[in-house]
């Protein structure tokens, strides 16, 4: 059932450098729902009143088939004949209570279904923005699927308890105890024959619930998985085609669609069992109860007449007990939606905002210092080695390197989206977990080499950078970069819609936006990874140049295969294998004879 | 943002909607005969057995009890005829609540597994255009929730059908009573049966809301999960958060608004039959006054009132159901009628040797979002494949004609923007194009048959997908190949080294985002993944853009030892790969400026010499720049 832990290791082998999203399956029906009141407090909140109104609605509901048999017994079979005015008069008392009854039935839905919702979004948005401070690590043990399925579906299955299910509890339990007084009074003896029934039933029930448990629980991963699957078949849209391989992926979605369905009834039918048990007990209950009341009868222990009443009590008694059941297969199924939902927010985030007590440091030049450096993905061998670099502040690096030496690591440690294993890493002198969130994003922003895009206009993608941007201030971006004949091109400009993830434009035109939006942001330190892989060249001088001219008074890494980014740079880090092996500028590197020189005479040739 | 871009679609109560819903209905039941027979023959058996419990105890008390207790004494066999008449009727009571909801939930789901099947399928035929036009989100609610919503139904169902069977006892045992009170009881479930018709129209505008922003909280979901990297690296989680909380709150805003209405009507409901009874005993009382009727026939009727009561509410749970039901099964329709798929004919490519790619003379445009379309909209959904070109609609490629000679191979060069991706993406039908024809080999792709493309042409785009799967997997996307043949595509794309290095190597799950791999490194799996099926027309489209110089150069030169019997067509922008191709074709703005090889390129197409040269230009000035500067240091 682990199947929401994906990784590129194997699970024994993952170390603890990183968290995985859990499904806190260890966590006790009581314990979930302890957890869950408290993280939706609306769920509580007035909910006394609630209580109260219910029992009030509760007790017209009893009401009205007791004053139904009084009109019958005092009025249509009244001595003398049928007592017309005393029958109206009940029959009229009645339907005042069924008014009153109603409205109260009313308040205490709105009031449950309000409060249930709010405290459910709630829910959904603590969820929600617990997966995004998760390291991207951790994120990405979980397929997207799974994850929405986490703060949709999930969420979803709760709802129907804390609507009806936990308030139906509270006032069955009332109406059980308000009959077991009653049972006690009319007969000890038969009460404690009701109570003997009930025994099996508990018994019964007290197994059922874990089994319920789990197959609920298995009914939630299973949804996660289909999700998941259908996520691919979407997002993976153009690869499935230009392959061919629709049916491999036709397949696996079948298989999940039928692992779904399996497991959703085969709770159905677990639950069903415990409906029928609860069914079960209240008909052999009221037939042992006839049984026993006849023998007591006949020894003139009790008469017809209370027989038939307590039989009545009975159930009353019985109802609510086999309601319990349907409600405590609501509440497993809740459960195990509350436990998905409580297993992300209860993920710790490792890469964690150290918040209000986190250093804020002003705005202007920056240093950066690596302080011997390891890093290890989880259960993988170490990435990084014994990385030790100063960035001066408003220098230019370039990092150069083979694919996979790391670089793109380097880059990750230095805007902390991930931390390293060993070592520290600093700006202006402060330790980066040290440092306020929302300061770190304003002073350093990455330009990672698959840029997102939104399914929004090219202003509001570009505007993501700095939300408070006026459109004026992108399009003055926009020229700076020299943008301007790139936007021409497209006949709607600015006002141009991107598309599903940017979807419409070209890679390169998406690099050009991300770039856009990174310059807009205006951090101190600009990080590149890659970003302009995708772009012709002459664009990307354009843009280079653009930046060079802009950035004097920051700090910029650019990571390229390019390297004439590295000739234009200040200082060259050629990484390899993990390890720094070059530190120098391009001039003293190019003829040193080392990994540099032969990487600059391989892209040389390149260019012939 | 999207939700607030995109008109939520809001369809106005309908006295339709009940027919609408008895369709879907009957829809499921033809699909879901044996089960749904099974789960109304339990629905049956229950509905009797619960009027025969009634029957049952009176039945005892007057036969067995009443005489015992009047004689003082009682016998074992009494004892044990009471008990087993009881168990009796509640074992096949219990038997029919089993049968009734095992089979109705089996018939459920089995709807719901079966429209999902039909769902996805239709998700991998449509064609890349009617993706566009719909969020990931939203296709993905479709596909659970939707569905969901569609077939809820079958759970209250059987259950309905079986008090409609004790109606018709109860009615026909009322009628025998007497007429005129049987009157009150044909007011009250058709009365009953009208409130639920209100409470419908009600209530469908709501539920419609409902389901498409639960959509739409999913696709602002999928969303900003799928840009999570992004929005921590901008630091924008906080407004990322408020944008999740907007769609949220309107959605809780719109599930209280369904349960205030649902609050109205509920009590309205529950509160017909008993004022029925009420009615009844008033009624009554004034019938046996004037010597009409006995009490023991007014109590009859009181007490049939009373046990319908509960089960009555079961076709309210059926009426209830029914407006989401037609949304649901209308957002789901609609995508099972959504045309605009690819027409495959019979045609065949032949098998070996390099083929031969010609575009004639085509254009494409990419759908604008106004044409997007929301899922179970009245309006006709569109066909997004031939839709009329606006003045709106960005021509990615106008007018070209691209010949790709067997055996070349041919290098798309041009600047960003110009269109590049987008033909080598009707090159191998990825696309249909709205004007003109692409052929390989002579023949029309538009006949061929369906997989026969892929089969020939493979293409290795700029940004690589890589599955849930092992690296093995990825390679050979589930084809039977053995470990040296994928082995020695890796070797091909350089991959071999880093795949041997991590655990498991073929057996490690790269995960759906790539996991820990670098962007070079998933592209040289997404290189093996094609150089695996040896195509006849290999497309490259950037393909090494994240690929160190060095590496690509050992690609490239492997790929060249490989390649025969191979077209290739490239987009590239590396001087060196350009160098690799016979012929150039230029493309700006999406029209063919000029083609021909590197040379004449060079020397008669200006825009063609600043893209290529681009970077020696900026070497030379930066050279110059630093010789000014050196003698004033």
């Amino acid at each position: 059932m682990s199947t929401v832990t994906r990784a590129a290791a194997p699970d024994d082998e993952r170390g603890a450098a990183s968290s995985e999203i859990g499904g806190s399956h260890d966590l006790s029906t009581w314990a979930t729902l302890k957890r869950g009141f408290q993280l939706s407090p609306e769920l509580l909140r007035g909910l006394w009143v609630t209580v109260l109104l219910a029992l009030f609605a509760t007790i017209g509901k009893v009401l009205i088939p007791f004053v139904v048999q009084q009109a019958t017994d005092h009025g249509i079979l009244a001595e003398g004949g049928p007592d017309v005015d005393f029958v109206v008069r009940a029959v009229a008392l009645a339907a005042g209570a069924i008014i009153f009854t109603g409205l109260a039935q009313y308040v205490v839905n709105v009031r449950l279904f309000k409060a249930a919702e709010s405290g459910l979004a709630t829910l959904r948005v603590t969820a929600f923005r617990h997966i995004h401070d998760l390291s991207v690590l951790t994120q990405s043990t979980e397929r997207r699927g799974a994850l929405v399925a986490r703060v949709t579906n999930d969420v979803d299955t709760i709802s129907m308890f804390v609507q009806f299910g936990g308030i139906m509890l509270l006032v069955s339990t009332a109406q059980v105890l308000v009959a077991t007084i009653l049972m006690a009074i009319y007969s000890p003896i038969l009460a404690g024959v009701v109570y003997l029934c009930v025994i099996p039933l508990v018994v019964l029930i007290t197994k059922f619930q874990p089994m319920l448990a789990r197959a609920y629980g298995a009914v939630r991963v299973r949804v996660g998985d289909l999700l998941g699957a259908v996520s691919e078949s979407i997002v993976g849209a153009v690869t499935i085609r230009a392959y061919g391989v629709e049916d491999r992926t036709q397949g696996r979605i079948d298989g999940a669609i039928e692992q779904h369905r399996v497991a959703a009834i085969r709770a159905q039918i677990r639950s069903v069992m415990a409906f029928v048990s609860g069914q079960a007990f209240g008909g052999v209950t009221t037939a042992i109860v006839l049984v026993v009341g006849t023998v007591l009868a006949t020894h003139d222990r009790m008469t017809l007449g209370q027989l038939l009443a307590f039989l009545f009590l009975v159930n009353l008694f019985t109802q609510p007990v086999q309601q319990a059941t349907e409600i405590f297969n609501e509440l497993q199924n809740a459960v195990a939606g509350w436990r998905r939902v409580i297993g992300v927010i209860d993920t710790p985030a490792d890469v964690s905002d150290p918040g209000e007590a986190g250093v804020r440091l002003p705005r202007g030049p920056i240093t950066v210092d690596f302080e011997d450096v390891d890093f290890a993905y989880p259960g993988g061998d170490r990435v990084l080695q014994d990385v030790n670099l100063t960035f001066d502040p408003q220098s230019r690096i370039a990092i150069v390197g083979e694919t996979g030496s790391g670089k793109t690591t380097l880059a990750k440690l230095l805007t902390r989206l991930m931390d390293p294993s060993e070592g520290r890493v600093l700006i202006d002198g402060v330790d980066l977990r040290d440092v306020a969130f929302d300061s770190l994003r304003r002073r350093i922003v990455m330009v990672p080499q698959e840029g997102f895009l939104f399914d929004q206009s090219l202003l509001e993608n570009i505007r993501f950078g700095r939300p408070e941007a006026a459109d004026e201030d992108i399009e003055l971006a926009m020229t700076e970069l020299g943008l301007d004949p790139w936007l021409a091109g497209l006949p709607l400009g600015l006002a141009t819609q991107v598309g599903q993830r940017g979807e419409s434009l070209s890679a390169g035109e998406r690099q050009l936006v991300a770039i856009a939006r990174a310059y807009l942001a205006d951090p101190d330190l600009l990080v590149l990874d890659e970003a302009t892989s995708a772009v012709d060249p002459a664009t990307e001088v354009r843009i280079q140049r653009a930046l060079e001219g802009l950035t004097r008074g920051r700090t910029s890494v650019a990571i390229a295969h390019r390297l004439s980014t590295a000739e234009a740079a200040d200082v060259v880090v050629v990484v390899d294998k993990g390890r720094i092996v070059e530190v120098g500028h391009h001039a003293e590197l190019v003829g040193a004879g080392g990994v540099y020189t032969r990487m600059h005479n391989s892209w040389a040739a390149q260019q012939r | 943002m999207t939700s607030a871009t995109r008109p939520v679609e809001r369809p106005r109560p309908s006295p339709a909607i009940l027919r609408q819903g008895l369709r879907v209905i009957w829809t499921g039941i033809r699909q879901q005969q044996r089960m749904f027979a099974v789960a109304v023959v339990g629905s049956v058996l229950w509905a009797s057995a619960t009027v025969a419990t009634a029957w049952a105890i009176g039945h005892v008390t007057e036969t067995e009890v009443t005489p015992a207790i009047e004689a003082g004494e009682v016998t074992t066999g009494g004892l044990w005829t009471i008990f087993l008449v009881l168990l009796a009727v509640l074992l096949v009571n219990m038997t029919g609540v089993v049968l009734r909801r095992v089979a109705a939930s089996i018939a459920g789901f089995n709807l719901q597994a079966l429209y999902r099947q039909r769902v996805t399928r239709q998700y991998l035929r449509l064609p890349l255009s009617w993706h566009h036009a719909h969020p990931s989100g939203q296709l993905l609610s479709n596909a659970h929730a939707d569905i969901e919503a569609a077939w809820q139904v079958f759970n209250p169902l059987p259950m309905a059908i079986g008090v409609i069977v004790m109606l018709v006892i109860a009615g026909g045992q009322m009628i025998a009573v007497d007429p005129f009170l049987a009157l009150i009881g044909f007011l009250v479930f058709p009365g009953l049966f009208a409130a639920n018709l209100v409470f419908q129209r009600f209530m469908a505008p709501r539920i419609t809301k409902a389901q498409q922003l639960r959509a739409e909280v999913a696709e602002v979901a999928h969303e900003s999960f799928e840009a999570g990297m992004l929005v921590k690296a901008m630091g924008r989680e906080q407004e990322e958060t408020d944008r999740f909380g907007r769609v949220t709150n309107d959605l809780r805003d719109s599930l209280i608004d369904v349960g205030r209405t649902r609050g109205v009507f509920e009590p309205v409901i529950e509160a017909i039959p008993v004022l029925g009874t009420l009615a009844v005993l008033a009624v009554g009382t004034a019938r046996v006054a004037s010597g009409d009727l006995t009490a023991a026939d007014v109590v009859e009727v009181a007490y049939l009132f009373s046990i319908l009561a509960f089960p009555v509410r079961a076709l309210g749970w059926v009426l209830a159901e029914i407006p989401r039901s037609v949304v649901g099964y209308r957002r789901v329709d609609s995508v099972l009628q959504a045309t605009g798929s690819m027409e495959y004919g019979e045609g065949q490519l032949p098998q070996t040797g390099p083929a031969h790619s010609r575009s004639e003379q085509v254009s494409y445009a990419y759908a604008e979002p106004a044409e997007r379309a929301v899922l179970g909209a009245d309006a006709p959904v569109e066909t997004t494949t031939q839709t009329p070109v606006g003045p709106q609609r960005a021509m990615a490629i106008r007018d070209v004609t691209l010949d790709v000679p067997a055996g070349s191979t041919t290098a798309l060069v041009g600047p960003t923007g110009a269109g590049k991706s987008t033909l080598t993406n009707l090159v191998l039908r990825l696309v249909d194009p709205d004007d003109g024809t692409v052929s390989l080999d002579g023949i029309d792709l538009r006949t061929v048959r369906k997989g026969g493309v892929p089969d020939v042409g493979t293409l290795v785009a700029q940004q690589t997908f890589m599955f849930d799967d092992p690296v093995r997997d990825n390679v050979t996307l589930g084809a039977d190949l053995p470990d040296e043949v994928v082995w020695d595509a890796l070797r091909t794309s350089r991959a071999d080294g880093f795949v041997s290095g991590m655990p498991g190597a073929l057996d490690a799950v790269i995960g759906e985002r790539g996991g820990n791999l670098s962007g070079g490194q998933r592209q040289r799996i997404a290189l093996a993944r094609a150089i695996v099926r040896k195509p006849r027309l290999l497309v490259l489209d950037d393909a090494t853009s994240a690929v160190d110089p060095a590496i690509e150069q050992d690609i490239l030169g492997g790929l060249r030892e490989s390649s025969e019997g191979m077209t290739v067509l490239v987009v590239a922008y590396r001087m060196a790969t350009i160098q690799l191709a016979d012929h150039i074709v230029y493309l700006e703005q999406g029209q063919v400026v000029d083609q021909g090889n590197h040379d004449e390129l060079l020397a008669r197409c200006q825009g063609y010499g600043d893209l290529v040269n681009a970077y020696a230009r900026e070497a030379a000035e930066r050279a110059a720049v630093a010789a000014d500067e050196e003698p004033t240091r």
